[in-house]
């Protein structure tokens, strides 16, 4: 790394895609300044200002350039920090597009899912989109056995691509069972992923970046009861 | 390339997604099959290949399952090396990623329902492309090619999806979505991409993608 490498990391600290760069950032020993958006408030003009089409967290500054989406910002730590070992995302091809796609099914099918049984007013649609989520578990459980081959992660012996995509959501459903009379990660229906969860929240470097379940639970909660109270006004 | 390999890849016609994969292997000159498939009655072959999805494109490279048109045009660029698609430069390849996701959920989102719609509630709809596309013009300014000289990725997913399909409907429709006047460089773009032979090649026939896009928009209106 050149001496003037200058970067920055805009996020919101219950995110769990503003956790993925900040993990990935870690593994790199990549040092960076974080800046705390305020979504309920008024978005910062330098977010604004790097992300003009989404508005969105997290965002990137290396060096002034703006990289946004979380996972693309993932893939280019991984490409930049190159030389800076352990590599992110696997190194044959088809692993690699293995993570893709199991990546790409947790950020478009799985968690639109569980976004949608949460906002929903319908009760029908809740229930229809809760079994769409629960089926999404089983298929990751699968997913897990065959690509972590008995081994810690889906990455291997260390966290990678898919665990950092899927990882991030780990504290929601951890934060969520705590004020829900939920349990989504079940022993007895997905097992091998309860246990990598687990080992997921457990690691050094996920320890240091991921926000307290705790707080995400409090948080969670504050926001269903805004939503209800803005409901009954209108 | 090996004497023992073997690619097949499911695909529709009419579809951008799988047309965009042609193009790739056609650039990197590999061999494959084509199985066209009909989305009104599925290949019990598709639906053992992509159980979930359901979907095309899939790519098999000896024997392995790939899936998502993204996915499959990073395995392509990875597998056989020469004349990259993507990028060298991490910032760029960064670019032509989220890019191409503009492209494949944004733009193919408000365009298609842009489509849908009746003549009311168009105008919003086309105002909204305009302004997506308008990102890919500002990409475009000084190239000749997203990729550069060459064309890449983000021509291929660009390429297929906006001025040899939505374009095809909306020309089908009567509007004129993307005008010389307000979008220069992305119609020189156009015109650079029609003399791509390996482009060329993977592009659907024109008045029957017009015809097929038509059939496609007064179904969606009708349901």
């Amino acid at each position: 790394m050149g001496e003037k490498e200058e970067v920055k990391l805009l996020g919101v600290w219950y995110s769990p895609y503003a956790i993925r760069p900040k993990i990935a950032l870690r593994l790199k020993s990549v040092d960076y300044d974080y800046v705390e958006e305020n979504l309920f408030g008024s978005k910062s003009e330098l977010l604004l200002k790097s992300n003009p089409v989404h508005k969105k967290v997290p965002v990137l500054l290396h060096n002034n350039k703006p990289i946004v989406e979380s996972l693309n910002i993932v893939e280019y730590i991984d490409e930049t920090w190159n030389s800076s070992a352990p590599s992110i995302l696997p190194s044959h091809p088809y692993d690699r597009a293995l993570a893709r796609f199991w990546s790409d099914f947790v950020d478009n099918k799985w968690f639109p899912a569980l976004r949608m049984a949460a906002i929903t007013k319908s009760e029908d649609a809740k229930a229809k989109a809760m079994e769409e989520v629960e089926e999404g578990l089983l298929q990751l459980e699968d997913a897990f056995v065959s690509i972590s081959k008995g081994k810690p992660f889906f990455g291997g012996e260390a966290i990678g691509f898919m665990d950092i995509c899927f990882g991030s959501f780990v504290v929601l459903l951890k934060a969520r069972e705590k004020f829900k009379a939920e349990k989504l990660l079940d022993e007895s229906k997905t097992p091998s992923l309860c246990k990598w969860a687990d080992r997921f929240l457990s690691d050094e470097t996920v320890k240091n970046v991921a926000p307290e379940i705790e707080k995400v639970a409090e948080f969670l909660q504050e926001l269903e009861v805004r939503a209800q109270s803005a409901a009954s006004r209108s | 390339m090996g004497k023992n390999e073997e690619v097949k890849l499911l695909g529709i016609w009419a579809s951008p997604f799988s047309r965009r994969i042609e193009m790739a292997l056609k650039l990197k000159g590999v061999p494959y099959e084509y199985l066209e498939e009909d989305l009104e009655n599925k290949s019990s072959l598709l639906l053992a290949l992509s159980p979930i999805h359901k979907k095309i494109p899939v790519l098999v490279h000896n024997g392995k399952t790939i899936i998502e048109s993204h996915v499959i045009l990073e395995y392509i660029d990875e597998t056989w090396k020469h004349n990259p698609i993507l990028p060298q430069d991490p910032f760029q390849r960064s670019k032509a990623r989220v890019l191409a996701k503009l492209v494949d959920e944004k733009i193919v989102n408000v365009g298609f329902a842009s489509l849908a719609k009746t003549e009311k509630g168009r105008e919003v709809l086309i105002e909204q492309t305009r302004e997506l596309i308008m990102c890919l013009e500002k990409e475009l300014a000084g190239k000749d090619y997203f990729g550069g000289k060459t064309v890449g990725f983000l021509d291929f997913v660009a390429g297929s999806m906006i001025p040899f399909c939505l374009e095809r409907a909306w020309e089908g429709m009567g509007v004129e979505m993307i005008t010389e006047k307000k979008f220069p460089e992305y119609n020189k773009w156009v015109k650079k991409l029609k003399e791509v032979e390996i482009v060329v090649d993977c592009i659907p026939l024109r008045e029957k993608h017009i015809e097929h896009m038509n059939n496609m928009a007064e179904k969606i209106r009708s349901a």
